[in-house]
């Protein structure tokens, strides 16, 4: 459980458009790390790259390696749904699936592994996951209600929840609270401190104090124009990043200056 | 900066706003769209009952103890009943899984270059005129299906559906009620696809990707999100199918050699549906005999109200859970 991750020279292309450009980072086990940068600079394209979600978009492709820990996830052979169960994603828009009860929700991955487990079993995983999501005591009245009936933040405590249900090596989260109000982001910031006890998780975010409350470490992206690859500009220490940033442009967004 | 700006004009007063007359004729446009359907359907109703009165009870409403063709109603009606039950229900088994495997290879599975064609061809089944589907199954596909015919009866004939009708052999023909169930799935299949495949590809990104997260094969993913997701379209269009496939007149006329009604599927001379009963003697029908047919259409237009609203139960049940809260 808990694996480092590290990408050398990562490229993601969409067709012949490379949209991120040669990324070496070395993401620490147990740790939390926040991806910053404007709109379009790649964060989010590298962070789908990180589980291999980007291959969903048809031609899009990687140049490079990634390892987790030891294993190259772009090795010839790899597929792509082995990685993404030990790399867990939780989104932007919380996304129960409807059609399941709050308990189904927690149990789908399990229910894709395919594995056999008694009533109690899975009553255990349920509790421990929605537990480990600070869920469990909202709904433990109404486990076989509709995901989709929680407020916005339980939804996205769930999909966290569903996600820690498989025990991951690896969490992404991809501007989870960004659709979610100051009290459910609360809720999510104290849970992603929780986290890293057991999970190295990278968060992708807009919101500059967020990634300075929940993350040790900070990696700035930018992109030169339109058109152009978004690259990885500055990696440290996030306090360093916010308060003593080595390179002109990472200064220059953390201090909210422009053009 | 000039200055002297004219401020845009403000409705006076609360009560009056620009548009309300728009709003107002279009409101009434489409009340009277509304209406104009349930009217057209109460006086298609009230017709087929008037007019089939005297064969429902000819001792009251005609100056005959009976009907024409049997001793009661009843006894006319259930065999054209069950054939035109049998022949659509064959068809809808046959054509619902091969409709959400065409729906889903163009939605999930193909790439866009061999998607967009597929769906063209699809599209292009449902505009071959239904006679041209019956000649089709007259005089080709009948005879190429009596050796499959021989085939399921010396094997599986002791399934009643292909054991041979009493007092007659295996077609030789091949027009037969399941021939017209086969042309029938043919005929539904674009509608059933084409619903399918515009539901599928309606699944929101963000569930599929849910589940793609956790680990989900395409097909799992599929079975995780796109088929909970699409099940109350599923059932529409099945219904959708169900109902022009109970109608279907001129491809059954055609193709099948109508005749007393008989579990087996596969010999000639065996079962009709009402539709078709009703296009090859209505011509000629008169008095009761009309009454008779009229009479049958108005079963026919009983069963499929009974499907739609089953329909309608089926995809309520399961509102809660559908995703449209």
């Amino acid at each position: 459980m808990s694996k480092s991750i590290t990408a050398e020279d990562l490229n993601v292309y969409y067709g012949d458009f490379r949209a991120v450009a040669d990324v070496n980072i070395e993401i620490a086990p147990r740790s939390v790390t926040a991806f910053i940068g404007p709109s379009g600079c790649g964060k989010t394209t590298f962070l789908r790259s990180l589980n291999r979600m980007h291959e969903e978009v048809p031609g899009a492709r990687v140049k490079g390696d990634l390892y987790l820990d030891d294993d190259n996830i772009y090795a010839p052979g790899v597929d792509p749904v082995t990685v993404r169960s030990m790399v867990g994603m939780v989104f932007q828009r919380p996304n129960p699936f409807p059609t399941m009860s709050v308990r189904e929700n927690v149990l789908a991955g399990h229910k894709l592994n395919g594995t056999r487990m008694s009533k109690s079993e899975a009553d255990d995983i349920v509790e421990k996951a929605l537990r480990g999501a600070n869920l469990f005591n909202e709904v433990k009245d109404r486990m076989d209600r509709p995901g989709s009936g929680l407020s916005g933040g339980q939804q996205q405590r769930l999909c966290i929840a569903r996600t820690v249900a498989v025990e991951p090596d690896v969490i992404l989260m991809d501007e989870p609270c960004s659709a979610l109000d100051p009290i459910s982001t609360l809720a999510i910031e104290d849970l992603i401190a929780d986290l890293k006890e057991d999970y190295t998780v990278v968060i992708v975010t807009h919101n500059m104090q967020q990634a300075a409350r929940v993350s040790e470490k900070t990696a700035f992206f930018n992109i030169a124009g339109v058109g152009e690859p978004g690259k990885m500009v500055e990696y440290d220490q996030t306090s360093v990043i916010f308060n003593n940033p080595s390179n002109e442009q990472t200064e220059r967004y953390v201090a909210g200056k422009f053009g | 900066m000039n200055s002297t700006r004219t401020a845009p004009e403000r409705p006076r007063g609360l009560t009056v706003k620009n548009g309300a007359a728009g709003d107002k004729v279009f409101s009434g446009l489409t009340l009277a769209a509304g209406v104009t359907i349930l009217v057209v359907l109460a006086f298609v109703a009230i017709f087929l009952t008037i007019e089939s009165l005297p064969a429902l009870s000819p001792s009251l409403f005609s100056d005959q103890d009976s009907i024409d063709s049997a001793d009661s109603f009843w006894d006319y009606v259930w065999p054209l009943m069950a054939g035109t039950v049998m022949a659509s229900a064959i068809a809808i088994l046959l054509a619902t899984p091969v409709a959400i495997g065409i729906g889903l290879y163009i939605s999930h599975y193909a790439p866009r270059r061999i998607a967009t064609p597929v769906g063209y061809v699809i599209d292009l089944l449902a505009a071959i005129p239904s006679v041209v589907y019956g000649a089709w199954g007259m005089t080709f596909l009948a005879p190429l299906l009596v050796p499959i015919y021989q085939w399921l009866n010396t094997y599986l004939g002791w399934i009643p559906l292909f054991a041979e009708a009493e007092g007659a052999s295996v077609t030789s023909t091949g027009r037969t009620l399941l021939t017209a169930s086969i042309v029938l799935a043919v005929m539904v299949l674009p509608i059933a696809t084409s619903l399918c495949r515009e539901i599928f590809l309606q699944t929101p990104k963000l569930h599929q990707e849910a589940a793609q997260a956790l680990g989900a094969t395409r097909w799992e993913m599929i079975k995780m999100t796109v088929f909970p997701f699409a099940r109350a379209g599923i059932v529409s269009a099945v219904m959708l199918a169900l109902g022009r496939a109970l109608g279907e007149t001129m491809a059954v006329t055609m193709v099948l050699s109508p005749g007393v009604f008989s579990l087996s599927l596969i010999t000639s001379g065996r079962n009709g549906t009402i539709p078709a009963e009703i296009a090859l003697n209505f011509p000629e029908a008169f008095g009761m005999r009309q009454a008779e047919l009229i009479a049958a259409g108005l079963m026919l237009f009983i069963i499929t109200l009974l499907v739609n609203m089953t329909a309608r139960w089926i995809v309520s049940r399961h509102k809660e859970f559908s995703g449209a809260n």
